[in-house]
């Protein structure tokens, strides 16, 4: 029996019918092709399914398909613009934020969530931000870095 | 644009595609009429399968097939590394086939498989399988394994015993050690962990009727020799009928070397079914059951010494938990990877080990970053450091006194390679290892340690200084050892480059290695550019696919900087040669007498004639006027094999501080001195050793496999296995000596695994070291705010 949804995903209405046990993070994958959102776990320990649902960062394996409806979605692919990429996508660029890249979409999609509540976090305030995303390759050190460097650029921004 | 970028902090171009969401791991991969796979593993830990009956599995929606292991005709899956190699010492090889058919021995072995229209309906299937079992009783500790009456896991392996491995100076160490000052013993028990790539393993299997070919997309470290292993030994296909390709890989630290059961069911299932392609994706709790583990050794050390410090002798008894059955290389991991580098950066004259490797009901065991250097670490490690404590000695002079000397090098140790390396001789080739400790020293302060105890035992907190020294082998070779009589694997270990260089002036580098996060299209590409006067912009670096790209063995063991970029390097060495002979063509000069100025070609003492790069490019692949006897195009291939293996070392220090009340452990500062030889890219190694250090932290005090006596995996989830946060680490401080290898022309060694290799015991030594106080001599990892309270518990009760 097919639920029908109606969201918008990175500014595009959309329409899906989905089997209710449908889960949001399978929806953008398998009925959008927004394959940047990942998953890495079956138990909401990851973090790489992160996406932020009316501008509240989500693990998108917790979340139904159903629950999704009428809601403002944003993944990975959303966050660049036409003037370019997102600071945070630009600063995990600059300093070495990542490595496989796996961890990554969810990893910025929460830093976005912390951007959105402070532009001037500590790096304890950061490492607690995203202590919800396991990142086996990176020791988490540059990550670190890359945040609090696109968090003053947005103030920079802000300031400007 | 730039040229001049070795050794740069440049930013890496597969990172784009990443950060954009763009990246195309296996799962991403979507192909026309593809069916999902989903495999039924066993709950029991052993057991005889009586029967299975898939009947009302076959009658569920979507079902289009499923496979029990006797309708798979292909050969188990290969152990390519047995214990001693080809020396002839006996190993009682047992190897998983694709699917169980007569029994299992972990929980988690495959015993069906269900092909469907959607991978929900393959998983609801799976769980409409009937399976008639017989549980059999378990053991999961491999030296209770090895004790009379312990359960029997294969008919050919008594005492469950894989092989009884031995190196070393059996007398010589006996009578070092009964004649020594000071003899320290201990048992240690480096746990069982599991790596937690983020991606975890899945593949696509495709079989093209047409053409009677095999396809299957992997998530891989070794894409060509999964194709030779496939064919010659699995199922019996031409290996020019198999194509493996490995698209962007997320994570692997060893756990996607293998061979594992999942490919050759993806492929006979797209060929069931006519040439559908299959897909398999494993869930992570199904990860943890089966893909391999990393770990698990139970060992017995002895260290014999002099009261003023110098160590003579080192004898350890090690059980190598390697699983019910064998992965690919797991024997090879305790034995050669291990027992002959325990000795470390130390000067030790008598050293033995015996190593007994051990099936029990567990997933087998494999390499896991580092693989069995890690293990080896701790060892020796905890060995002098509980020999310092023992006669009240410094554990830096400890290290100071004992250290391999600057002019002993090339040094050859008592287990060493050297010894079994037929007509190959490895040795240590360089090191220096007392300027890394004292700088490591300076940085974390360890003068003012008294001091800083004092302050936190103000705070409630026991602080405790680790030191962790290390050497590491790596990029591993070369090949004429690996043949030799001794302990070689079942291939070479040379590497392989191809570079094209298009009528355009772009070029197209092809790489036999196969990244998995470690950034080899900018590496390669920053190696190449400086090799032939181009910018990394003209340059794009494909690998991971057999079908185009030369052959080569993967990269694992650290050796894609010291093996694959001399590859490169002579690729890049013939393209320049041969376009200077052209340049000598064109502008009518003697080949000696055209000089090459990165990208520029001209006569010598005639400035004005010269040819660019570029223009020899478009002028030799269009060859309209290419001299009598030379090939058009610039297209080369070299292959490399090295001399002798690389040899990083360092010193990392940790500082931690315990909660007297609840025990829990923080990790306050961590400084790692590595020298790893030149670096191509700066960046990318920082983040390699911080990736490194943090896995290895994480043993020390977190991680763990716990599997209970009934064979059940209790760590079983991410839920319950403790992978380290960002918000339980600092930030790390890094800093570098630079000795250069001298066994490739860059005078790189590889760094993939060192930073795991020496954490795990720094953190370890810190963590006793804090625990002086109480009169705590060893604990045994993870150690855990459970474990340290308990044992403060304990020795405050002992004291009362
Ligand atoms: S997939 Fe791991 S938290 Fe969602
Ligand atoms: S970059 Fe690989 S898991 Fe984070």
């Amino acid at each position: 029996m097919a639920e029908h949804v109606s969201l918008v995903v990175n500014g595009v209405p959309r329409e899906v019918d989905v089997e209710p046990r449908r889960l949001l993070v399978q929806l953008l994958r398998e009925d959008l092709d927004l394959t940047g959102t990942h998953i890495a776990c079956d138990t909401s320990q990851c973090g790489a399914c992160t996406v932020t649902l009316d501008g509240k960062s989500v693990k998108s394996c917790t979340v139904l398909a159903v629950q999704a409806d009428g809601a403002n979605v944003t993944t990975i692919e959303g966050m660049a613009t036409a003037d370019g990429l997102h600071p945070l996508q630009a600063a995990f660029w600059e300093n070495h934020g990542l490595q496989c890249g796996f961890c990554t979409p969810g990893m910025i999609m929460s830093a976005a969530d912390l951007l959105a509540r402070t532009t001037d976090p500590t790096d304890d305030e950061i490492r607690h931000a995203i202590a919800g995303n396991f990142c086996r390759c990176t020791g988490y050190q540059n990550i670190v870095t890359a945040i609090r460097a696109a968090a003053t650029t947005v103030r920079a921004g802000a300031a400007g | 644009m730039t040229t001049d970028m070795l050794g740069k902090r440049v930013k890496r171009v597969e990172d784009q595609r990443l950060i954009t969401g763009k990246g195309r791991y296996v799962d991403d991969i979507k192909l026309q009429s593809m069916a999902h796979c989903a495999i039924l593993r066993s709950p029991y830990a052993h057991a005889s399968i009586r029967s299975i009956d898939t009947s009302a599995a076959k009658a569920m929606p979507g079902v289009l097939d499923v496979m029990v292991g006797a309708d798979i005709p292909y050969n188990p899956l290969p152990m390519a590394w047995p214990a001693g190699g080809s020396a002839g010492l006996k190993n009682n090889v047992n190897s998983p086939r694709a699917l169980a058919t007569d029994s299992v021995k972990w929980t988690g072995e495959g015993v069906a498989a269900v092909v469907a229209e959607t991978p929900e309906q393959a998983l609801d299937a799976v769980e409409a399988i009937a399976v008639d079992w017989e549980p059999l009783p378990t053991v999961v500790d491999a030296e209770k394994a090895t004790q009379p009456g312990a359960p029997q896991l294969h008919e050919n392996a008594p005492s469950n015993i894989v092989f009884e491995w031995s190196v070393g100076d059996r007398d010589g160490t006996a009578a070092a050690i009964d004649g020594a000052e000071v003899v320290v013993r201990q048992r240690l028990v480096n746990q069982r962990l599991i790596p937690n790539p983020m991606e975890t393993r899945g593949d696509i299997g495709w079989y093209n009727p047409g053409t009677d070919e095999y396809t299957i997309w992997m998530s891989s470290q070794t894409p060509h020799i999964q194709r030779l292993l496939l064919a010659a030994f699995v199922m019996g296909v031409p290996e020019h009928k198999i194509r493996c390709i490995s698209p962007d890989v997320g994570g692997a630290f060893g756990t996607k070397i293998f061979t594992y059961a999942d490919y050759p069911i993806v492929l006979l299932a797209s060929k069931r079914l006519g040439g559908r392609p299959v897909k398999w994706i494993e869930g992570r709790r199904e990860s943890y059951q089966a893909t391999i583990h990393g770990r698990d050794h139970i060992t017995y050390l002895e260290i014999a010494g002099k009261r003023d410090g110098e160590i003579t002798g080192l004898r350890v008894k090690t059980y190598a938990n390697l699983g019910g059955r064998l992965s690919t290389i797991g024997p090879g991991i305790p034995t050669t990877l291990y027992a002959r580098v325990l000795s470390g950066c130390y000067r030790i004259p008598h050293v033995f080990a015996e190593v007994v490797g051990v099936y029990t009901n567990t997933v087998f065991v494999d390499a896991y970053r580092g693989a069995g250097r890690p293990e080896a670490t701790y060892v020796v490690e905890r060995a002098m450091d509980l020999f310092a404590a023992e006669i009240g000695m410094d554990p830096a002079e400890i290290r100071r006194r004992n250290f391999i000397a600057p002019d002993k090098f090339p040094y050859e140790n008592p287990s060493g390679l050297g010894t079994a390396s037929g007509g190959a001789k490895i040795y240590i080739d360089s090191g220096n290892y007392e300027p890394a400790l004292d700088k490591a020293l300076a940085m974390a302060g360890y003068a003012d340690r008294a001091a800083a105890k004092g302050e936190a035992r103000t705070r409630g907190k026991y602080l405790g200084v680790g030191l962790s020294s290390y050497i590491e082998v790596c990029g591993v070779a070369p090949s004429k050892w690996i043949g030799a009589v001794g302990e070689g694997w079942g291939a070479a270990m040379w590497e392989s480059a191809n570079i094209k260089v298009h009528l355009t002036g772009k070029v197209v580098v092809t790489m036999g290695t196969q990244p998995q996060g470690q950034g080899h299209e900018t590496t390669y590409a920053q190696i190449v550019g400086h090799e032939l006067g181009i910018p990394m912009e003209d340059i794009v670096v494909q690998h991971s696919d057999t079908q185009g790209t030369p052959f080569g063995y993967g990269s694992y063991g650290s050796r894609t900087s010291s093996v694959g970029s001399t590859a490169a390097i002579k690729a890049a060495g013939k393209i320049r040669e041969k376009a200077r002979r052209y340049a000598a063509h064109m502008l009518e000069a003697s080949v000696d007498d055209i000089e090459v100025d990165g990208a520029e070609y001209r006569v010598k003492g005639s400035p004005d004639k010269k040819k660019t790069f570029q223009e020899i490019a478009f002028a030799l692949d269009l060859a309209f006027d290419a001299p009598e006897g030379m090939e058009p195009y610039l297209d080369e291939t070299a292959y490399h094999d090295t001399p002798n293996c690389t040899w990083p070392f360092g010193t990392h220090v940790a500082i931690v501080e315990i909660d007297e009340a609840t025990g829990k452990v923080d990790l306050v500062k961590y400084v790692a001195v590595d020298d790893v030889g030149n670096k191509i890219n700066p960046m990318i190694v920082d983040g390699q050793l911080h990736g490194g250090i943090v896995q290895g932290v994480g043993q020390a005090l977190w991680e763990g496999a716990v599997y209970g006596d009934d064979g059940q995996l209790l760590s079983g989830s991410m839920l319950d296995y403790a992978l380290p946060r960002a918000s339980w680490l600092p930030n790390l401080e890094l800093d570098e000596t630079v000795t250069p290898s001298p066994v490739n022309p860059i005078g790189v060694k590889g760094v993939g695994e060192a930073g795991a290799i020496a954490s795990t015991a720094a953190v370890a030594n810190a963590v006793n070291d804090a625990l002086k106080p109480f009169g705590i001599r060893h604990l045994d990892m993870p150690l855990t705010p459970q474990t340290v309270w308990k044992a403060m518990q304990a020795a405050k009760g002992a004291q009362a």
